[in-house]
């Protein structure tokens, strides 16, 4: 454990280097720095992207860390020796060459074994196509993958059609990238529609491979709606093109029967890297204009590619609900931009996946057991850098944008996908460590490790969207967003979660979450006291209480009541909680720039200091 | 003149509505000296939509075979199109419905034939009277009065009959200093900061000149405001260049040398032709559906209409932050005072006082600040995004006002006791009204016009306990404190209540809201009832405790 004083945490935006003062401490899991008023900062090792020192300054040794959450914490340290030894902590904590020892094989939440064990029991997918509807006539679980033989980065239990004979698959198999044959990934049980998906075939610029298209034809004839089926290049034409040269490419259609094939062009791991390093610089920039900003964002492509995946998932979405045609999806290895198109597409599609539990079936199926590479993507183990990639990130980023436009159709909020979206990089628990299943099971992850899931259930009240409709589509109608660009925002709560001075003061949605909590706690009251009037006066005063439930708004008929709500503590009074408005001071609103502004022009200007205003009313 | 004149063709049938978002519906049209009328036949499902001519901005036709196509853009940013059959009645429909929009007379526009539905229950035109402004601020300090130095707009047209000025300054000196201020508009209280006495002017450039005229009265004037051995700020909404090139027009600022107890900072605020190209361009943006992501963020950054807010509300901020903060007094001031100067003065005070921030605070806000400040409303709001006309006078500065409040708005969305939907209303009033509210450029041209006796006003509208409902917000609790919104971009949003309102399906987001007020107002009736109960029950107790007793 290492422990330095007197270090200054500046604040990442603020002109007026306003800092404040305290000790660090480094300890096996976390760093942590707690101020002179014994506010406390705690940054898991494993959240740290990037450390970097900085040239010495007067009032000592700056190091800037830049966590995977997108905190940006700027430290000075009075003395050079401890910030190099900081600095190098870090840098071998933060940097974990092997899985065994990430976080999650030490962490200890004080479970015991059988909850461990029902832990990792509560998303169960086998329950999962069960509920989407297969196995059925046209569909079965093939035991073909059981001993991860044909596909490694596949999880065990596969379905496809029934008319797909081992022999087929075990072809098809060959002719694809890393054996990720066609496979399914969610089946639309009204329109017998399916969304299968696998990897780029090896086409070249000839080769055919007559198992392949017997799978092909054998998913289209799975769908007695509809004869014809689309098959989905996600990636931008030119590059599909490129890979025959490599003996990859896309499907040839002459070659298939009854497809309609489509590239819909979302830009590879690469290119959303560096847009994602593009967006932070601009969003991390001081005293930024707003047209350095709007260009930056431009520039970054960030929102582009959002949108490019939104469309695709909506081109999906309306093949299945609109045509009734399956699609088969895919890109280069099929765990990336595939997995990001099939689960909106499926979000869009079931209103399932809407739900709390819904989504970490989705997030399960379509990312963890089809081996989207969350360890390479995610930086878990000191790796290549070339392999990481934003692409779950922006896999919640375009759930959250949906979210924006149908404020009711979802049960969850955003402090849930911004949760996920920690963990996701914490490697805390056990459920997104890895790159595949076969890795997982290595690594023994549900004996040595906690499932994420049911801590987040447990805790589902923060993570409930207030204004969610059960009814506001019925299952299995199809949600359909708009996607001209203006609809897509920049999302602040994510790139800018810890810089509190950007946020709005007094927050919407916690006002809304708290009033609904406590309604329920105060229609719980309303029974305890009526029940013990009752009990008081006898009968007699029966004619009042109903009385008095008349005088109540007739509104309150149209008020469903939530289903099932813990009742551990007490609704939080609204007064207090909310109505704490942060960081309302100027010098964090940066008008502080001004004064070096004016100057400028002015040489004899007054200097305008601030103190912090903490306001609460 | 009469309207019937204007009107060739008053009725015709079988015309086809087309809006976004919305099915083709047929029906009637039906043009009257103020309104254009369409009502569909269908009996199901009848709808009639009303349209002022005033709130036309501009028109276009066109014609296949002898199908005419009326495409109707409004000033408040709605495009809807009609379809008419007939060559002859869609052109004659097209000429009245341009001239009806542009008439040039003021005493022809529908405030002055519109007679209310309703019963007045307090007349606006007499809801907000500076005197009541300074009888409150009488009960605080003794250092101001009110002078009728302008009871005839002779001093100043485009000031209001009675200013506050400071108590030591007579009218002589009042009329000395009108002289050495653009437009006579001379310094006068714009708003009193109770917490610790700091004191917000407005005023117009002094007439420095070249050679530096000073004003003896203007600066004792100033001075009075200050504090022995405190300094006060000029904020001077022009940059220093600009400022200085007005010296050659008989204009200036405030040189160090005659007003050594001020500092001057100057804080550039876009006038004009530049906002309302901007606005232009905005609008342009947010209509064009087939933009790309880059397109549609180029054109956002292109239009700057983000950069303009920005600048305004860090004015605004820095006025608040030196009366606040710095306890110093302010004059802000521009070139004329009509315009920059009073979205920062109003800013400043939606930041700075919490009165502002209720319904009738905001109302006693627009008429102190804009209305009998003199902001040229007719000049500035004739036409809106569309028009083709490009006066040099025409300008959304009202409106960039309006959505700086919303930002603020957005950030503080408890301290606030309307809604959006309000700011909304007073940007759709503004350019085109029932009410006479908005007509004229400043009290003297009221008066003349006689709005107060000729036309109804919005207040006496609005303020009816039927109407406020819809405007109010059910998150507000009083906030008695200064709020200091972010300026930082990521913290700015195109408002979309005004811009995307017509362009995007805003069902889901409407049924949100309600539902957010719903779980509000079920809280509160919630909590209205258990407390009920446990007085109830309390009683219970005392009483049985009595009866036990006995």
């Amino acid at each position: 454990l290492l422990q330095v004083e007197q270090v200054k945490l500046l604040d990442r935006f603020s002109t007026s280097n306003k800092s404040l003062t305290g000790t660090l401490y480094l300890t096996a899991t976390h760093l942590l720095f707690i101020d002179s008023s014994q506010r406390e900062t705690w940054i898991l090792h494993h959240h740290i992207a990037a450390v970097e020192k900085l040239p010495l300054t007067t009032s000592g040794c700056p190091l800037v860390i830049q966590c995977k959450n997108f905190r940006i914490v700027h430290f000075v340290v009075p003395r050079e020796r401890d910030c190099h030894d900081i600095y190098n902590s870090l840098l071998q904590l933060s940097r974990t060459a092997k899985y065994e020892e990430l976080y999650a094989f030490s962490y200890n939440p004080k479970q015991n074994e059988s909850e461990q064990v029902k832990g990792w029991q509560l998303i169960d997918l086998a329950e999962e196509y069960k509920r989407m509807g297969v196995p059925n006539d046209y569909w079965q679980l093939s035991d073909a993958n059981r001993d991860y033989k044909i596909c490694e980065t596949y999880p065990r239990e596969l379905y496809v059609p029934r008319t797909a004979s081992k022999p087929i698959i075990v072809g098809s198999s060959k002719f694809r990238s890393k054996g990720r044959f066609p496979v399914l990934s969610y089946y639309h049980k009204n329109k017998e529609a399916a969304i299968c998906r696998c990897s780029q075939p090896l086409s070249g610029f000839s080769a055919r491979c007559l198992e392949d298209e017997h799978m092909l034809q054998a998913i289209s004839k799975a769908n007695p709606s509809n004869r014809y089926m689309y098959v989905m290049d996600t990636r931008p034409k030119l590059n599909a093109m490129a890979n025959r040269a490599a003996g990859k490419g896309y499907e040839n259609e002459d070659n298939y029967s009854n497809i309609r094939f489509q590239f819909v062009g979302i830009e590879n791991i690469h290119v959303m890297r560096s847009s994602l390093q593009k967006l932070l610089e601009v969003s991390g920039t001081r005293g930024l204009s707003v047209n350095d900003f709007l260009s930056g964002l431009e520039n970054s492509g960030w929102l582009r590619h959002i949108k490019a995946v939104l469309d695709a998932a909506v081109f999906l979405a309306k093949a299945i609900a609109v045509e009734s045609a399956s699609v088969l999806v895919h890109c280069s290895d099929g765990w990336d931009r595939t997995s990001q198109v099939c689960s909106l597409g499926a979000l869009l599609l079931d209103s399932y996946y809407r739900t709390i539990k819904g989504f970490m079936v989705l997030i399960e199926k379509d990312w963890i057991s089809f081996g989207h590479k969350f360890s390479d993507r995610c930086c878990q183990l000191d790796g290549d850098p070339k392999e990481i990639s934003p692409v779950f990130t922006q896999f919640l980023e375009s759930v959250w944008n949906l979210t924006e436009q149908f404020p009711q159709a979802f049960e969850y909020n955003e402090a849930f996908l911004l949760q996920i979206h920690e963990h996701v990089h914490s490697c805390q628990f056990g459920n997104f460590l890895g790159n595949c299943q076969k890795e997982r099971e290595e690594l023994k992850l549900k004996e040595k490790t906690y499932s994420l899931w049911p801590f987040l259930l447990a805790e589902q009240k923060k993570y409930r969207n207030p204004l969610y409709n059960p009814d506001f589509s019925p299952e299995l109608t199809l949600l359909e967003p708009n996607t001209v660009s203006f609809n897509f925002k920049f999302w602040r709560n994510m790139y800018h979660q810890f810089d509190r001075s950007m946020h709005p003061r007094q927050s919407v949605l916690n006002l809304i979450m708290n009033a609904s909590e406590q309604n329920k706690q105060l229609e719980e009251d309303i029974k305890e006291l009526e029940a013990k009037i009752k009990q008081r006066n006898g009968r007699s005063d029966v004619v009042l209480v109903k009385e008095q439930e008349q005088t109540a708004h007739p509104a309150l008929v149209a008020l469903k009541s939530p289903p099932c709500f813990q009742k551990e503590q007490p609704p939080m009074p609204v007064n207090d909680a909310v109505r704490t408005i942060e960081g309302s001071n100027t010098a964090d609103n940066r008008y502080s720039e001004l004064v070096s502004e004016f100057s400028k022009a002015e040489p004899a200007v007054v200097s305008l200091e601030y103190g912090v205003a903490r306001m609460t009313c | 003149m009469e309207f019937a004149e204007l009107i060739k063709t008053p009725r015709a049938d079988n015309v086809v509505l087309h809006r976004p978002f919305h099915l083709a519906v047929e029906g009637t049209l039906c043009l009257t000296g103020h309104h254009l009328i369409f009502s569909s036949r269908r009996q199901d499902n009848a709808e009639e939509l009303w349209l002022l001519h005033s709130n036309i901005d501009s028109i276009e036709k066109r014609f296949v075979g002898s199908l005419g196509t009326i495409v109707i853009k409004c000033k408040d940013l709605r495009i809807i199109q009609l379809d008419i059959p007939g060559m002859e009645e869609c052109l004659n429909i097209a000429s009245s419905i341009e001239a009806l929009s542009t008439l040039d007379s003021v005493t022809l526009m529908y405030p002055f034939f519109y007679r209310p539905m309703f019963e007045v229950l307090e007349d606006g035109w007499s809801s907000f009277l500076l005197e009541q402004e300074f009888e409150l601020l009488s009960s605080v300090t003794n250092e101001w009065r009110l002078s009728c130095v302008n009871k005839e707009f002779s001093v100043c047209p485009s000031y209001p009959p009675v200013v506050i000025v400071p108590k030591s300054i007579d009218d002589e000196a009042l009329r000395k200093v009108a002289l050495f201020r653009h437009g006579g508009r001379f310094p006068v209280l714009s708003y009193y900061h109770k917490k610790n006495g700091m004191a917000m002017m407005r005023s117009s450039q002094p007439l420095t000149g070249t050679n530096g005229r000073r004003c003896k009265e203007d600066e004792k004037l100033i001075n009075a405001t200050l504090r022995s051995g405190r300094r006060g700020f000029v904020i001077d909404t022009r940059p220093l260049t600009v400022a200085q090139q007005a010296r050659a027009k008989g204009g200036g600022f405030e040189q160090e040398v005659h007003y050594p107890q001020w500092r001057r900072i100057h804080k550039y605020i876009e006038r004009f032709n530049i906002l309302q190209e901007s606005f232009i361009k905005l609008v342009e943006a947010c209509n064009d559906q087939s933009h790309n992501m880059d397109r549609w963020l180029s054109k956002l950054e292109a239009s700057n209409w983000l950069t303009h807010i920005k600048e305004l509300l860090t004015a605004a901020c820095l006025a608040a932050q030196c009366i606040d903060r710095e306890g110093a007094s302010v004059l802000v001031h521009g070139s004329e005072g009509t315009d920059s100067t009073l979205q920062v003065t109003s800013l400043a005070q939606i930041i700075l006082d919490p009165r502002c921030r209720t319904i009738r605070g905001f109302e006693a806000l627009v008429v102190r600040e804009w209305l009998q400040a003199g902001h040229p409303f007719q000049q500035r709001c004739a036409q809106s995004a569309y028009s083709n006309s490009k006066q040099k006078w025409e300008a959304p500065v009202f409106l960039l006002f309006l959505e700086c409040v919303w930002q603020i708005h957005r950030q503080f969305p408890c301290s606030f006791e309307f809604n959006e939907h309000f700011l909304v209303l007073l940007f759709e009033h503004a350019y085109a009204s029932q009410f006479g509210t908005f007509l004229g450029n400043n009290e003297s041209e009221r008066a003349k016009l006689k709005l107060p006796q000729k036309t109804m006003s919005l207040w006496s509208w609005v303020n009816r306990p039927e109407e406020l409902s819809r405007f109010q917000n059910p998150l507000y609790e009083a906030n008695s404190l200064v709020i200091w919104p972010s300026v930082a971009p990521q913290s700015l949003q195109l408002w979309e209540g005004v811009f995307l309102r017509w362009n995007r399906p805003s069902r889901f987001l409407e049924e949100a809201e309600e539902e957010r007020i719903n779980i509000i107002k079920y809280n509160k009736e919630l909590q209205a009832k258990v407390n009920a109960l446990r007085r109830q029950l309390a009683e219970m107790e005392t009483d049985g405790e009595v009866q036990g007793e006995e």
